[in-house]
């Protein structure tokens, strides 16, 4: 997978930084190389590059200042991989969200919702035409974080309701309506077989399925905002919407497909939990979208819209995980990794800013 | 031997809002190989007049015709179809995107075959039909990959420029393509609109309210006061004093004291 190219045409910087931008100033013109650089590190349209390498450092540091045998053991590794997994899923979802220059906190509501659902339908049942139940309930979770997701999608298109006020207040009736359905309480019963052949289980015994789905699902994300001509008009969207309108685009019906992709995102999540936990839990996930929100801007991607990456979000969703880790193993008290997240959030959000800055005064 | 139909005629073509009669019965003809200037003061219902040509709000009466067929646009995509392209004021451009993914925003070249039919993009291709667009207006602009936001008024203006003409087939219509620009950038703007004409063959509607542009690139010119057409003539044959009388109205009085306050 061309994983790195995301540019579409790639070029050399010297090309790309323009033959004829002889009237433009020199700032102009190592802006665009520099476009480039980033364009071929982490995916174009996100400010990034400098992302990459403060995780690089921070990694590097770690490993470094780690004892042996305990930041880069294998487990340690796997266990930082799996953390930052359901991180990365839904800040890949929300990286779509925020490019159409919308916002989904509604996220950790469908994903209880979503988890609730699978879990009803799965509970109880043994190993006798378990696969066939599974995989109902794996389809229902995801159907049924998608059906929030176009209501939200809905709300904002058919109302004008900014998304951060139209998806909170659904996040409320969405949780609400999961506690109603439960009483409150979590949903057990798993079959423990779910958890051990797929929950906790490994792909040829190496590598956790739920990374997998991950990867997998995250990977398409990525081709597919970076090459279609989907991801292009979202991009589009997200930048002015009235250009993409006078363009013939159906701007409303992209901006529900986004949300409705962003609650299908969380019924996977939801379905990979369950299956992990071996039950539905109704409290938690407060801090989900929040999570997914940081990746993305960490990464780069812009709150205003037209600018992001998937690429930037994978940085943006190791950072945290590697921070936790890394924290721990050198022996700090690990609370110091809200400080350090936090930190390099607001970091990277006025690197943003101060582009945008600016290009206005330019 | 008849001369070839205009590329547009508007006949009588009026536009009430709830209060105000924005358009009173307008009469317009562009014809093809010109640039037709449409002139008026603040209000005279020139955006109105072109919005109705370009589809995006419908005329309360009136007719329209597009290369002698009678048309009604309801929707903004009905002109496109009829080859008529529009720059806006604000130019309608994706900042975060290239000169190339702007020109074929809403109908992308997309890879042949296989990667094609599952959505996948041309971007290679975007940006050399770009560029050719692009150097067949003279404009210097900067190769494909830089993002819109990174270039000047004036290159914006050429890519939207350049986007019309190659959306448009009959007529490209333009609001105020240069007001936000420089001396050099607003004559480099006036060469793209002589090349559209000349080069690519097109009518040009050129929405104005700067003489010296005017009398420096149209052919012909229609003055709107009030929303009524005033005047219609060949720019040789005007001077500025007699599109400044049409627009306000003072006639053949000699300017009285504009700008001094008396309006009555
Ligand atoms: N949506 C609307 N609702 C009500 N009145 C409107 C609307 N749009 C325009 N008008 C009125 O119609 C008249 C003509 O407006 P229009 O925008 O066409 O003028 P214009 O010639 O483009 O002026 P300017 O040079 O200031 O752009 C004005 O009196 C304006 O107030
Ligand atoms: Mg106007």
């Amino acid at each position: 997978m061309s994983a790195h190219d995301t540019a579409g045409t790639p070029v050399p910087a010297e090309t790309a930084a323009a033959v004829d931008v002889a009237s433009a100033d020199d700032g102009d013109l190592r802006g665009s190389r520099l476009r480039a650089l980033v364009a071929v590190a982490t995916g174009r349209r996100a400010s990034s590059l400098g992302i990459l390498v403060l995780f690089l450092v921070i990694f590097v540091t770690f490993a470094v200042t780690a004892p042996a045998g305990t930041f880069l053991a294998r487990s340690n590794i796997e266990a930082m991989a799996l953390s930052a997994s359901q991180v990365l899923l839904l800040g890949a979802g929300m990286t779509y969200v925020l490019i159409v220059a919308g916002i989904d906190l509604s996220v950790g509501a469908m994903l209880v919702f979503a988890a609730v659902t699978a879990a009803k339908i799965v509970a109880g049942y043994d190993d006798a035409g378990l696969l066939a139940v599974v995989l109902v309930a794996a389809a229902a979770a995801v159907a049924a974080g998608m059906l929030w997701g176009v209501v939200n999608g809905l709300l904002i298109v058919r109302t004008g309701i900014p998304a951060f006020i139209g998806t909170l207040g659904t996040s409320t009736v969405i949780l609400g309506l999961a506690q109603v359905w439960t009483g409150g309480i979590n949903v057990s019963g798993v079959p423990i077989r779910l958890q051990e052949v797929f929950g906790i289980g490994k792909l040829g015994g190496q590598v956790p399925y739920p990374v997998i789905v991950t990867v997998v699902i995250v990977a398409v994300l990525w081709v597919v905002l970076a090459k279609t001509r989907y991801g292009m008009r979202l991009y589009a969207i997200g930048a002015n919407p009235e250009a993409a309108r006078r363009s013939g685009i159906n701007v409303g019906g992209y901006i529900v497909s986004v949300y409705a992709l962003m609650g299908a995102l969380a019924g996977v999540a939801a379905f990979v939990d369950v299956s992990r936990f071996t039950t539905a839990t109704v409290s938690g996930y407060t801090s989900t979208a929040l999570n997914a929100i940081t990746a993305a801007a960490i990464g780069g991607t812009s709150f205003w819209g037209g600018r992001g990456s998937i690429g930037g979000t994978v940085i943006g969703s190791l950072v945290p995980a590697t921070l936790t880790s890394g924290f721990v193993v050198v022996g700090f008290q690990p609370f110091w990794q809200n400080v350090a997240v936090g930190s390099v959030l607001v970091l990277a959000v006025s690197l943003d800013q101060a582009r945008r800055r600016r290009l206005a005064g330019s | 031997m008849l001369n070839p139909p205009p590329v547009l005629k508007v006949t009588d073509v009026t536009k009430n809002y709830r209060h105000v009669q924005a358009l009173r019965g307008v009469n317009l003809e562009v014809r093809p190989h010109e640039v037709h200037a449409l002139l008026g003061d603040n209000g005279a219902g020139k955006s109105t007049l072109m919005k109705i040509i370009a589809g995006a709000i419908t005329p309360t009466s009136g007719t329209i015709e597009i290369v002698g067929k009678p048309v009604s646009f309801t929707r903004p995509a009905d002109a496109q179809q009829a080859g008529i392209a529009t720059v806006y004021q604000d130019l309608a451009l994706a900042p975060s995107l290239t000169p190339g993914e702007n020109l074929f925003l809403g109908r992308e070249i997309m890879r042949p075959g296989v990667w094609g039919g599952l959505g996948f993009v041309d971007r290679k291709a975007m940006s050399r039909e770009a560029s050719a667009a692009l150097a067949t207006l003279g404009a210097r602009t900067p190769s494909a990959n830089v993002e819109v936001e990174s270039l000047s008024g004036g290159q914006r203006q050429a890519v939207a420029v350049a986007r019309a003409s190659l959306w448009g087939t009959s007529l490209i219509m333009l609001d105020e393509p240069t007001a936000a620009l420089g001396v050099a950038q607003t004559e480099q703007v006036l060469n793209l609109l002589r090349r559209l004409r000349d080069e690519r063959g097109l009518a040009v509607l050129l929405v104005s309210h700067n003489m010296p542009d005017v009398f420096a690139v149209a052919d012909r010119v229609t003055v709107l006061r009030l929303g009524e057409d005033v005047l219609t003539a060949d720019v040789a044959d005007l001077t500025t004093d007699d599109v400044i009388g049409a627009m306000t109205g003072s006639g053949v009085v000699a300017a009285p004291a504009l700008g001094q306050g008396s309006t009555r």
